[in-house]
């Protein structure tokens, strides 16, 4: 057995919390700096470059890259052969998101209860998924998660029918829908397979995956490359207001599923697709 | 076309825009997104006065994140406008004059901003701290329990934005030669 104390687990996930609404992935930015190079619309690169400058500012002056910082989604993946020391991790957990909201100048986007909807002040609870693994490795992934795109994400239960015909026509009808509101260029996830809930953590997961990168089985491979194409043929274009770069990506993670259901979740997420992780 | 505008806008400049112009506005806008628009609702229903005088005026949709100490604010890009719909076009007839945000406005929104001859601009979203920059004083207005959801009052310099919807109702969300053409 290998021992991780609390007192780690608080200043991983702190300073997690800062970087990654300081600093967008190294991926991110080099689909952002390859889409300013790319896009047709005089508008649509103009609003890309500013968009480059918002990330320099970002990290020159020490000013989160969006005001919404976001709802503090953590993933754990929690070797069995570790034992957690002076607490409960989840407590550890939101202690770090509350140190890191409040010593990082983040915004506080949580309330307590959705139809009270007092702010917690503190930007706790975080959400927070667990996944056991084997072996003695912890590795905690923060990724905050803003409400303009969060609000356009959708969950469509298919039927095995509508195959894969059916799973691209959900996935553009989300884009389609989301159009301005998810502050394009979105980055896409999407989650095939499993249960109701399953498929909407797949989704999130994706949304980890780099931008650039892609599913290993072809045939998922192949609508990856097929869904970001049509998407950005679209027209929605930076800002919604026109262009040839809707989406930097679509990421598709699938898992088995029942013999009578083909869930399919899309979790759409702004040109601000934050995640930043460290092994403990 | 492009113009610089000072808030409170001329009603006569503001009928000059046209969907797709962009601006550089300077001068004072307000700050309120959900939890503010839901308290002026209240106020209204109760028969009582807003906090401020909202005839003529500006309110940019935006919760911004704290400023560090010696700053005026952080990060202040727009949030998503459309939440505000239920409770914009009673402001509009109360003599809301502009709108700045992001993303699409309902029917009724439409037809109030017609009918009131008022603008909606959207801000780059996602680009809080660029737009940070252009703000140079921020002051509290009323319901500071509401943390980042007070409303507030700015003064901003050249604070950049382009015309979605103008007085005629045109929306550039929805012109033709943009339009979504696959889906």
């Amino acid at each position: 057995m290998r021992s991780v104390n609390c007192e780690s687990i608080i200043k991983a996930v702190k300073e997690l919390c800062i970087e990654a609404n300081y600093h967008l992935s190294q991926d991110m930015c080099e689909a952002l700096k390859n889409a300013a190079d790319t896009e047709e619309s005089t508008l649509g690169r103009s609003i890309l470059e500013q968009l480059e400058k918002n990330l320099e500012i970002a990290a020159s002056d020490d000013i989160p890259i969006c005001q919404d910082t976001g709802m503090a989604v953590i993933f754990v993946e929690l070797g069995q052969e570790v034992r957690i020391e002076g607490g409960f991790i989840g407590d550890a957990i939101n202690e770090g998101v509350r140190q890191g909201y409040t010593e990082g100048y983040l915004r506080k986007s949580v309330v307590g209860d959705p139809l009270e909807r007092i702010n917690t002040g503190d930007n706790t609870p975080a959400v927070i998924h667990y996944t056991m693994k084997p072996g003695d490795g912890l590795r905690i992934t923060v990724a905050p998660k803003g409400f303009g795109s969060e609000n356009m994400s959708r969950v469509f239960m298919l039927k095995p029918a509508d195959g894969a015909e059916g799973v691209k026509n959900a996935v553009l009808t989300a884009v389609r829908d989301a159009g301005p509101n998810a502050c394009p260029p979105m980055f896409v996830g999407v989650g095939l397979g499993g249960t109701f809930e399953k498929a909407a953590l797949l989704a999130k997961q994706a949304l980890l995956r780099g931008a650039g990168t892609h599913s290993e089985k072809p045939h998922i491979r192949a609508m990856e490359e097929e869904l970001l194409r049509r998407i950005n043929e679209s027209g929605i274009g930076p800002g919604g207001l026109g262009g040839s770069t809707t989406a930097f990506a679509v990421n598709i993670e699938s898992y088995a599923t029942h013999i009578a259901g083909l869930p399919v979740a899309v979790n759409i997420c702004c040109h601000v697709n934050r995640h930043a992780g460290r092994e403990l | 076309m492009e113009y610089r505008l000072s808030s409170p806008f001329d009603p006569e400049e503001l009928k000059r825009l046209r969907a797709g112009d962009l601006v550089y506005i300077s001068g004072c806008v307000y700050v309120a997104r959900d939890a503010a628009h839901k308290r002026m609702q209240e106020a209204l229903d109760a028969g009582k006065e807003l906090p401020f005088d909202i005839s003529g005026q500006t309110i940019y949709y935006m919760g911004p994140s704290p400023a560090r100490e010696g700053r005026v604010i952080g990060s202040a890009g727009p949030t998503t406008a459309s939440r505000m719909d239920r409770y914009t076009p009673a402001l509009l007839d109360l003599g809301l004059r502009a709108m700045i945000g992001k993303g699409k406005r309902s029917p009724e929104v439409h037809e109030a901003m017609l009918r009131n001859g008022a603008v909606y601009f959207a801000a780059i979203g996602g680009a809080g701290a660029l737009l940070s920059k252009a703000i140079t004083a921020c002051e509290t207005v009323a319901w500071e329990d509401l943390g980042a959801e007070a409303l507030r009052k700015l003064t901003v310099e050249d604070f950049p934005a382009i015309v979605v919807i103008d007085t005629e109702g045109k929306d550039l969300y929805l012109r033709e030669d943009k339009k979504v053409k696959i889906f």
